[in-house]
């Protein structure tokens, strides 16, 4: 157990030596990777983002149903009979016009606006909940309320909460193709890293299996090699969408105090950060793994 | 124990390097193959490290059948050889100490006690004095000395050696020639191919004269 304890140190501290020997070279391919990473995992931080701005939006089955401005109240009790009986229909709450306009004078910056109307011009209107999320029942539904008498406009409110969830799963597509495009170009790049390393380590690895080196002896540093690299790629780019956040997150500061509205990009979780450098790591690993055993089966001692 | 049964090696291309081979080598044996260059001597070494795979026939080291020996079994069949060839592949970008500790590394070896027994082996090939130069500042004749100190530094039971002594002056092959002979007197099975007269005449061991890959009397 100490002894393969030992063999793993020291094909660890090998590989970390084979990193710190050509700092330069490191240094620019983890760059490289960083950026190819930090394209699919910034992309999925903006998503992750956007997604939890948008469920803080309510995007339960709700249509509005307003009625025509000269609507008697006998009106109003026919559609609220109607409404009782619908099988398609959760509950709904009936607001009053009046209610409705002191509701907007709570709102900020509008209350002059409503005072100097003199007439209240807002409808009565219900707000209906439906049994069914799904689009087709509340699309049927809308368009059998808007056949109703005095019904004047029905709006189905979580239309917009849906065409921004399809655009995010649109989002999120595009994110996993692009991570899985970038993942193979990593391999690729680390398959080459380490098939140059083998060759000019032709004579040691000669040497190493005459004097009896297992291929796992053999082959254990450049697969730590490998996954060091990944791991420091998937940190560069880690580092790297910190600081676009960072800068990301003073100008949307800058813009919400406008507004009066606090908006902040938040990074990866840790679980995802965890995440993102495991399978980086293993991607160096797989690249390393697949030159290791297509290449050092070549070499023989002569 | 070394013995080759009925071996023949066919390299592709068609060139027969050895033909029908049998002998034994019993343990603590020393002896020497010689034959005119293309003989046949460092393919019949190398198919005692399993180098090279016999095309018929068998070849048995310390009772395993190396020719049909699994790749993943050939590792251990080698710590258990010391093996000083031709072309000596020291390695430059090491110190002398580093290249002695290579097969020690392979083997997993604690790092002090590793240490310990390649400066013994570099004292054993007198060498010890020069255990943080870099090889290629060492003569030719130190260079050999070096890999015979890599080669015995995992206490092989058998010590293989390809003209050990060739393209060295005589002191120098001398030198050499009585390491093989110290080693050999403490227990280790040695086989050397050359084609050094002098060698034979010295040592006095017994002799395999190959002839165009087949044992002449």
């Amino acid at each position: 157990m100490t002894r393969w304890l030992t063999q793993h140190a020291q094909a660890f501290s090998l590989a970390l030596r084979k990193l710190a020997a050509t700092p330069w070279n490191a240094l620019s391919s983890i760059a490289a990777m960083g950026i190819a990473f930090s394209l699919p995992a910034g992309g999925y931080v903006l998503l992750e983002n956007a997604t939890a701005l948008s469920s803080r939006i309510d995007s339960a089955p709700q249509l509005s149903l307003f009625l025509d401005p000269n609507a008697a109240k006998a009106d109003v009790a026919q559609i609220e009979s109607r409404l009782k009986g619908h099988p398609q229909v959760k509950s709904y709450e009936f607001v009053p016009k009046d209610k409705a306009l002191a509701r907007l004078k709570e709102s900020a910056g509008v209350a002059d606006v409503v005072e100097s109307l003199g007439r209240n011009p807002l409808p009565d209107a219900f707000v209906v909940q439906a049994k069914s999320p799904s689009a087709e029942v509340l699309e049927g539904l809308r368009k059998e309320m808007t056949g109703w008498p005095k019904a004047e406009h029905v709006q189905l409110d979580s239309a917009w909460a849906k065409r921004l969830e399809a655009l995010l799963r649109v989002g999120r597509i595009a994110v996993l193709v692009l991570a899985a495009l970038l993942a193979f170009a990593l391999v690729t790049a680390i398959f080459n890293t380490i098939r140059l390393q083998i060759l000019t380590q032709r004579d040691e690895i000669e040497v190493a299996k005459m004097v009896g080196a297992t291929g796992g002896f053999i082959r254990r540093p450049f697969l730590y090699y490998g996954a060091l690299q990944g791991l420091a790629g998937g940190t560069a780019a880690w580092g790297i969408i910190a600081a676009a956040l960072w800068v990301l997150n003073g100008a949307l500061g800058e813009l919400g105090r406008l507004y009066a509205i606090s908006i902040h990009l938040a990074h990866l979780s840790p679980g995802d950060s965890l995440s993102l450098f495991g399978f980086a790591a293993w991607l160096g690993w797989l690249g390393a793994w697949m030159s290791v055993g297509r290449h050092l089966s070549q070499i023989e001692p002569q | 124990m070394i013995s080759f049964s009925q071996v023949c090696k066919r390299y592709p291309g068609g060139h027969e390097a050895l033909k029908n081979l049998a002998f034994t080598v019993q343990d603590r044996e020393m002896v020497i193959v010689t034959g005119h260059s293309g003989a046949g001597k460092s393919t019949l070494l190398k198919l005692i490290a399993a180098i090279e795979r016999p095309t018929s026939g068998t070849v048995i080291v310390n009772g395993q059948n190396v020719g049909a020996m699994r790749a993943s079994a050939i590792p251990y069949l080698r710590r258990n050889l010391g093996l000083v060839f031709q072309d000596q592949k020291l390695l430059f970008d090491r110190t002398v100490l580093d290249n002695v500790l290579l097969p020690l590394q392979v083997t997993g070896h604690d790092r002090r006690d590793a240490g310990k027994r390649a400066r013994a082996a570099l004292d054993k090939v007198g060498l010890l004095a020069r255990e943080r130069s870099k090889p290629i500042t060492l003569s030719g004749g130190e260079q050999q000395r070096l890999c015979i100190a890599r080669a015995i530094v995992n206490r092989p039971s058998i010590l293989l050696a390809d003209e050990p002594t060739a393209s060295l002056d005589a002191a120098y092959a001398g030198e050499i020639m009585e390491i093989f002979r110290s080693f050999n007197q403490v227990g280790v099975t040695v086989l050397i191919a050359t084609h050094d007269e002098i060698m034979v005449e010295r040592l006095r061991p017994r002799v395999l004269h190959l002839d165009h890959g087949a044992l002449g009397a």
